[in-house]
């Protein structure tokens, strides 16, 4: 527990900067129930009707199950290559591993924007050859955020990895385990959770994703992020502000579970 | 063992799927861009001549750079308030604060921005209400120019300023604050004159995450800027999408990866890597 506690002027900011990050989080609630066929707060009476667009409107249902397939997708090839990466940095310690782990973070840390520009590059060389994979194709979109999603699973897994005990696995090869052996059996199974939390987070990272996708689908590929784009430029939708609550509801389930689960597991 | 052939081969196919696509998809087509840099629409260096002399170009980079700024400071300040309660608050304080940290920082972009456009819209939370009470009877033009665009982005980068503040927060030493106190230093003195300059890297660290975060920021200065308030990645996207100008496009993209790999360059030299996280 720490003894320099914050005082009352650290109190009363801290306080104003808790209402300022809740406030727009909050201020979609009563836009959603509003009966108004276009943005505005609710006078008097209330409306589920933009909840029932949600669901009549095909568009924003098919949106959400291309999102989930490309989120599984996405986070599936950016966990396993993640995940054999960081085996092998870890087990072997190559040569210049610092660098090879520099060169796999860089989309991480280069603006977005670049990457995008980049990733449509790419797409649109490809779609020369192929229509089912290249710019505007699920295929095209769940390959460009696998790339801006692995950095962040390799992290993930190469902190989980940095906990573990090394003599664990030095005992394994030392009673004649193999590579394969070592990392499926002994190294895997102690770092499952990492894995599982790299998985999770590529797959919400892929879902939440507008800034590539925006460069690299135009409409056919139509993420749900993507759809509410359309829906926040050209007229503000009212449907924009059900699906928020839902989408805000749905994070702080997610964030409760996961508190409980940490605090069950005893660490963090 | 370490250095016989089996061991560099079990290395080698470990990591090379992930390289080598990175490779492909991501370094190559990004030497692509830069190829369409020099040779679109004819080439030569004439794009980034234009970067150098068009009125237009030079004005979003001008906007993007004091919106940074601004975004910066206000995001540090903020974090800084909420990270004391975060770190060294009562542990009630601390389960509020760490909820309004990650409730946020969880939520995507749009959602964030939807909500500020829900606020402070003509027809948002804060214009009804004001006009309610009696208090302005024209909406404010609160949003789709650059306040909105400040108020969004900081909203969103603060969670981000938070991290580098917590961890030097949560390492330093106690002592020499209790110290500070048991000499008679008064609490506002301790915190300027011990807490602050002690937590300096984290200051630094910070304020570098947020500022280069700010240089590349796309969504949230589109939606809540409305086309009135274009910064450097929205200008990407017009000469991409719109103009279509891919040349000047991918000539401001190479400049502003060269800025930010100078500014993290820069920030390696003063803050180890470990201290960010």
């Amino acid at each position: 527990m720490p003894t320099y506690r914050p005082g009352p002027v650290s109190l009363i900011l801290a306080v104003l900067v808790a209402l300022f990050l809740l406030l727009p989080l909050l201020a979609v609630i009563p836009v959603s129930l509003t009966p108004s066929r276009m943005l505005a707060m609710p006078t008097g009476e209330l409306s589920l009707r933009h909840y029932r667009a949600l669901i009549e409107d095909p568009r924003w249902l098919d949106a959400v199950l291309l999102s989930i397939r490309i989120g599984i997708v996405s986070s599936v090839i950016s966990t396993v290559l993640a995940l054999c990466f960081s085996l092998g940095a870890w087990m072997f310690q190559p040569r210049f591993t610092a660098a090879l782990v520099g060169f796999v973070l860089l989309p991480m840390v280069v603006p977005p924007v670049v990457s995008a520009i980049t990733l449509y590059f790419l797409l649109t060389s490809i779609s020369g050859m192929s229509s089912f994979f290249g710019y505007d194709t699920w295929l095209g979109v769940a390959m460009a955020h696998s790339v801006m999603t692995v950095p962040f699973a390799t992290v993930l897994i190469l902190v989980s990895l940095s906990q573990l005990d090394r003599r664990i696995d030095l005992a394994a090869r030392g009673l004649g385990a193999g590579v394969w052996e070592r990392a499926t059996r002994i190294i895997m199974p102690n770092i499952k959770f990492g894995i599982v939390t790299a998985a999770l987070l590529s797959f919400v990272l892929s879902w939440e994703e507008i800034g590539v996708t925006l460069f690299i689908t135009s409409v056919n590929a139509i993420t749900l992020p993507r759809l509410m784009w359309m829906g926040l430029r050209d007229n503000i939708d009212p449907a924009i502000a059900a699906l928020s609550v839902i989408l805000i509801i749905i994070t702080v389930l997610v964030l409760a579970v996961r508190t409980v689960v940490v605090k069950m597991r005893g660490g963090h | 063992m370490r250095g016989t052939l089996s061991d560099r081969m079990g290395a080698a196919v470990l990591m090379a799927p992930l390289l080598l696509f990175l490779v492909l998809a991501y370094a190559w087509p990004f030497l692509g861009v830069v190829k369409w840099s020099v040779t679109l629409p004819t080439p030569g260096l004439g794009q980034y001549g234009a970067l150098a002399t068009d009125a237009l170009v030079q004005s979003v980079f001008i906007r993007t750079l004091r919106i940074a700024l601004i975004v910066t400071v206000v995001s540090v300040a903020a974090a800084y308030a909420i990270t004391m309660v975060w770190v060294r608050g009562s542990p009630a304080q601390r389960i509020i604060a760490e909820f309004c940290i990650l409730v946020p920082f969880w939520i995507s972009v749009l959602t964030r921005a939807f909500g500020w456009v829900a606020l402070l819209s003509n027809r948002g939370l804060i214009n009804t209400w004001l006009q309610s009470i009696g208090f302005i009877s024209e909406p404010l033009a609160l949003v789709r120019n650059e306040f909105g665009v400040i108020v969004g982005m900081t909203h969103f980068l603060i969670p981000f300023a938070v991290f580098p503040l917590a961890s030097t927060m949560r390492s330093l030493d106690e002592r020499v604050l209790l110290a500070a106190r048991g000499l008679g230093s008064s609490r506002m003195r301790t915190f300027w004159t011990v807490f602050v300059p002690m937590t300096r890297s984290g200051i630094i660290g910070s304020a570098m995450i947020v500022f280069v975060f700010s240089l590349g920021f796309f969504v949230t200065p589109a939606i809540l800027g409305g086309g009135r308030s274009v910064m450097i990645a929205e200008l990407i996207y017009l000469r991409i999408f719109q103009s279509p100008d891919w040349g000047l496009g991918a000539a401001i993209s190479v400049v502003l990866v060269l800025f930010v790999g100078a500014l993290m360059a820069l920030l390696f030299r003063y803050v180890r890597p470990k201290q960010l996280i």
